[in-house]
């Protein structure tokens, strides 16, 4: 049986908490518990109980004081790609199995600073390339979802699966994610919760394993807008250690949720409509038009003319950038090495063996698209269009103050369906890519269910640093759609 | 466009990466499949663009030349998969 | 070691090109705050980012830059307010990122030139391509265990400064003479200690040949001569080596190169030909890097008068030969010791005694000037006491060896040994006249025609009062007492 601990929201714990009705450590207990049944989704690559029960207690003491910080006592899960001070930290890879960090990423460390409680780390897409986790050496994720009446199992999205899925079965009561194409927002539509994507450069990206330098963001992953502003003010913060960290002070995201939106202009970009699309997600964005209309929102057309050359050129700049990245993974210094008694086979052996195929084939691609005589016609190119992408939302700002948009082109799909064509695969994050190449903040917020009973998202994108409008927004759209949706939980006590 | 075996072959040995022989046929394809549908870019015109150097418009933030860190060999080595005295170990390279 | 080599079939010009690597003089790396002394444990100055671990990411060092900024302006070169770093991507063990952050296409500074200093007192200007800022690698051991190579990061990280030269350069000795001004330039301006010993300044060496007048031949790289000598050497035996390929009637396949000190050749390195393939892209961990002239202003006006303007002054102000100027400016410690040594003093007396004695006191006890037991003071004074005939110039000379030998400044040496010169004439005639007594045999022969006699009668003199005589009186004296020869 779920103890009714587990159900509630971040923002509702926290209350609890603060208030002494439940305390930190039952609080823990209960999550521990629930994902100790929870075997079957495979959203963990590590349980961190003990570290967990330790926090629990030192913020019980805290909390017993009236101290606390922001996220006194909430337990929360962490992607696998942020490395954690002596707890194995993968990136969902073979390559970096074994690998203890003598350090601590920077947004964890904040979270930890905050008083959250570590539950363990996600499952993840390995090296985060992928729409639908199951990329990971450490076998696939199931989304706690099903269709109706079909007992197949299904993709939570990528590459932030892990996080997805353990958010929506009441496994933590929030997760750390990272989007670099759509990898929080994809998973978060796919789960039927929320995934924001902040603007690139308001989470330090130290200690955060590398995919594609320029594009990586790290953000929350929670079943409510209040949670996802909740945990955006711990993670956000400039770091002097990263170089591509912006310094804006970080406001108060939750004080400005309950904003009205009335008057506020929202673009509806034609180029978003894409052929081929089921009719419901077209339905779905028409209501969330609808619905923002009737807050008082003023609706307008706009035209994102380079909107479809966004994934494609996603396709050149993140592979170049991670087959750059993925260098230092050579068996030399951390991590598996295949033994060899000449240092070039040694080279070629541990990554043919330490990477799996997605990761091969994109730094394949990566190093194409950089090599000699290659350089101009992809990587120079696909910049230059980066450049119009980025323009295309400046000219839009002129006239909207943010953008609505479906977040995927269809609903959760069947483990194993798409993995054998990797442009299909591709083809999931076409609708959320556009805010990566921009830099742009983006949240997908649950909307409606698909006709098979799958959720499915609508995505708010807005102005750079803007990220409360976004949240303004997304709980306009929250409060209007009233999902109160939750998955049977088939997977409890299944091996 | 087209990647052919030697191309792979080629690639992969730049990226350090293994590739049995009957692998690279099929890789071949796959990634020639991949670049067809990344071609459509060509339908762009790019004339007079600046390439995004960074999405991020501030400058670029400076350290003071102070001794903040090393003397943690422990650190440094203690995920390495061979080690000795104080070294990183692996085969030999022949110069 | 002209650059001409003649060759059967006719003479061959070399072509030099030289790529310095210098190591610029900072606290803290270029992207990370671990140390950069030289000499340290193995992997103990090593930061995480050095170390290349998931997630770690390159802050820039403003004092790296800067002494970039400041080498560009001692090369007189164009500052480039803004530029790029890009990743050179390629694999190996002291590189543990997988790539090397360096500047590519845009470097931090451009176009200059470097003055060459000949022997014979010409000078050349050699055109500087550009300098940029890169890391240095770690280092790898390769013997330390038969199997095994062993891996130091310490080095890795360490900022550089990559300064190009134009392929002006037509001689071994003219590629020498351009790393030992280089070496100056960057001491004086306190941007790197130019220690090729310990790596701190490395040279790669483009080599061609060409029939004089003809285009530009396929050069060869050979890669991180650690010395000046080597550098020459390595450019003959590869010259040589080309130009015998091409009087064969074969054809120079551009490749790189290691020089074997002992063996005397150059041999390829391990075909690398993929590794050519750099992959270069701006790297996306860092932003262009961008400053104001006013800052560029602000460090040109805080440089030191470096070694061409200071060897200007010299001939001009002080009138020393070019060459005497062109020594004692090479080393900044000695330029400086010299002036304080000439200051208020005749420069040339100076100069022979700083470039003569002192120089030559020096490499016999294997000691540099900072460590000299004599200072300039004290030399300076040693001077004066000559100038104002307190002691004779080969007294002086005794003194001398005294102050090297014991640190004591020459005034008290000379009171302590009684080394007072005696310009007491009628002393001194007491002297020439009990010699000339005791040798009448001798003035006989002098007087007889024997003039060279003189010099005996000196010493004898010189002899008996031990040294301290005034020469000039006692040549006079003697002179006037002996008559001339053949009375």
């Amino acid at each position: 049986m779920s103890a009714p601990l587990t159900s509630f929201t971040l923002a509702e714990a926290r209350d609890k908490l603060a208030a002494r009705e439940v305390s930190a450590q039952e609080l823990t207990d209960a999550h521990i518990e629930a994902i100790a049944s929870a075997g079957a989704l495979n959203a963990f690559v590590v349980d961190t109980a003990d570290r967990a029960r330790a926090d629990a207690a030192r913020s019980d003491e805290r909390l017993g004081k009236g101290d606390g910080g922001m996220l006194e006592g909430i337990p929360v899960a962490i992607k696998d790609l942020f490395c954690t001070e002596d707890i194995a930290s993968t990136a969902g890879s073979r390559i970096l199995a074994g690998f203890r960090p003598p350090y601590e990423a920077t947004v964890t460390a904040n979270l930890w600073r905050e008083g959250a409680v570590m539950l363990g780390k996600t499952n993840m897409d390995e090296f985060a390339m992928g729409s639908s986790n199951e990329t990971s050496y450490y076998g696939p994720v199931c989304n706690p979802w099903r269709a109706t009446g079909d007992n197949r199992d299904l993709v939570p999205g990528g590459s932030s699966g892990g996080s997805a899925a353990a958010v929506a079965g009441e496994l933590c009561l929030g997760a750390t994610g990272t989007d670099t194409g759509g990898s929080i927002r994809q998973p978060a539509a796919f789960t039927g919760i929320v995934g924001l994507k902040p603007t690139y450069g308001r989470c330090s990206r130290w200690g955060t394993v590398a995919f594609a330098s320029s594009l990586d963001q790290a953000g929350p992953m929670t079943r409510t807008v209040q949670d996802s502003a909740i945990m955006l003010g711990a993670m956000a913060g400039h770091d002097q250690k990263d170089s591509t960290s912006v310094d804006v002070a970080v406001p108060d995201y939750e004080a400005a949720l309950e904003r009205s939106v009335k008057g506020l202009r929202i673009g509806i970009p034609t180029e978003y409509r894409i052929d081929g699309t089921p009719q419901e997600i077209a339905d779905l964005w028409d209501q969330g038009i609808a619905w923002l209309k009737e807050a008082g929102a003023e609706i307008v057309e706009v035209s994102l003319p380079h909107t479809k050359y966004a994934l494609p050129a996603y396709y050149i700049v993140a592979p170049a950038e991670a087959s750059s990245n993925l260098a230092r993974y050579d068996g030399v210094r951390y991590g598996f090495r295949e033994d060899r008694d000449d240092l070039t086979e040694m080279y070629e052996a541990t990554r043919a063996v330490g990477f799996g195929s997605e990761v091969k084939r994109r730094v394949l691609i990566g190093t194409y698209v950089l090599s000699a005589g290659y350089y101009d016609a992809y990587y120079l190119r696909a910049q230059k269009v980066r450049t119009l992408i980025a323009d295309d939302f400046k000219k839009a700002w002129d006239s909207v103050d943010a953008l609505l948009t479906p977040t995927t082109p269809g609903a959760a799909f069947g483990i194993g369906e798409k993995s054998d064509d990797p442009v299909a695969m591709y083809l999931n994050d076409i609708l959320t890519v556009p805010a990566n190449m921009a830099g742009l903040p983006a949240i997908s917020v649950p909307a409606g269910l698909s006709a098979q009973g799958l959720p499915l998202g609508l995505q708010v994108v807005g102005r750079a640093f803007d990220e409360e409008t976004v949240l303004q927004l997304g709980r306009a759209l929250e409060r209007a759609a009233a999902f109160d949706h939750r998955p049977t939980p088939w997977w409890r006590d299944q091996a | 466009m087209s990647l052919d075996k030697a191309t792979v072959a080629r690639i992969a040995r730049l990226a350090r990466i293994s590739v049995p022989e009957e692998d690279l046929q099929p890789l071949a394809e796959e990634l020639s499949g991949i670049f067809t549908w990344i071609e459509q870019l060509n339908e762009v015109d790019t004339d007079g663009v600046v390439p995004m150097t960074s999405v991020v418009g501030h400058a670029l933030h400076h350290r003071e030349d102070v001794v903040t860190d090393g003397n943690r060999q422990d650190a440094v080595l203690g995920n390495a998969p061979e080690s000795a005295d104080g070294y990183f170990v692996v085969p030999k390279v022949v110069e | 070691m002209s650059g001409v080599i003649e060759g059967a079939t006719g003479p061959w010009e070399m072509v030099i090109g030289l790529e310095v690597h210098a190591q610029v003089t900072s606290k803290s790396k270029l992207f990370s705050g671990a140390a950069t002394a030289f000499g340290a444990e193995p992997n103990t100055q090593v930061s995480l980012v050095d170390a290349a671990m998931p997630g770690m990411l390159p802050v820039i060092n403003k004092v790296c830059v800067e002494q970039a900024v400041r080498t560009g302006l001692g090369l007189k070169a164009q500052i480039n307010l803004h530029s790029v770093f890009d990743r050179k991507n390629y694999f190996y063990p002291d590189l543990p990122q997988g790539y090397q952050i360096s500047q590519f296409l845009q470097p931090v500074v451009g176009a200059g030139t470097l003055v060459l200093d000949m022997e014979d007192g010409a000078s050349r200007e050699i055109g500087i391509t550009r300098l940029h800022l890169e890391q240095d690698a770690g280092k790898s051991v390769h013997d330390m265990h038969p199997d095994h190579t062993y891996v130091d990061l310490n080095r890795s990280g360490v900022a550089l400064m990559e300064i190009v030269s134009e392929p002006d350069l037509r001689s071994p000795e003219e590629a020498g003479a351009y790393i030992r001004k280089m070496r100056s330039i960057l001491r004086y301006l306190g941007t790197c200690d130019g220690n090729m010993e310990e790596g701190s300044m490395r040279a790669d060496v483009n080599v061609s040949v060409r029939r004089p007048g003809d285009d530009y031949g396929t050069r060869c790289e050979i890669k991180n001569v650690n010395s000046i000598r080597f550098v020459e050497q390595a450019i003959e035996v590869e010259a040589q080596r080309q130009v015998d390929i091409l009087e064969d009637g074969g054809a120079i396949h551009q490749e790189t190169r290691l020089f074997d000190s002992r063996k005397m050749e150059t041999r390829a390195m391990r075909s690398k030909e993929e590794a050519h393939d750099y992959r270069y892209f701006p790297d996306p961990d860092l932003l262009p890097l961008e400053f104001e002239q006013a800052w560029v202003d602000e460090i040109a006006a805080s440089l030191p008068e470096l070694p061409d303007d200071r060897k200007r002054r010299f001939v001009d102000e002080l009138g020393l030969s070019p060459y005497d100027a062109g020594v004692l400016v090479a080393e900044k410690e000695v330029a400086d010791y010299f002036e304080t040594v000439a200051t208020g003093r005749d420069a040339k007396v100076a100069a022979n005694w700083v470039t003569g004695d002192l120089f030559g006191a020096l490499n016999k006890a294997d000691l540099e000037i900072v460590t000299s037991p004599v200072t300039a003071a004290d030399l300076g004074a040693l001077i004066d006491l000559i100038a104002d005939d307190t002691i004779s110039g080969r007294i002086a000379k005794e003194v001398f060896d005294d102050m090297f030998k014991t640190g004591r400044a020459p005034g008290d040496i000379v009171e302590e040994k009684g080394l007072r010169q005696v310009t007491d004439s009628g002393a001194i005639e007491a002297i020439v006249d009990a010699v000339l007594q005791a040798n009448q045999d001798k003035v006989a022969e002098y007087r007889g025609g024997k003039d060279k006699l003189l010099g005996f009668f000196v010493g004898q003199v010189m002899k008996q009062s031990q040294g301290k005589a005034n020469p000039k009186i006692v040549n006079d004296l003697l002179k006037k007492k002996l008559g001339s020869p053949g009375d």
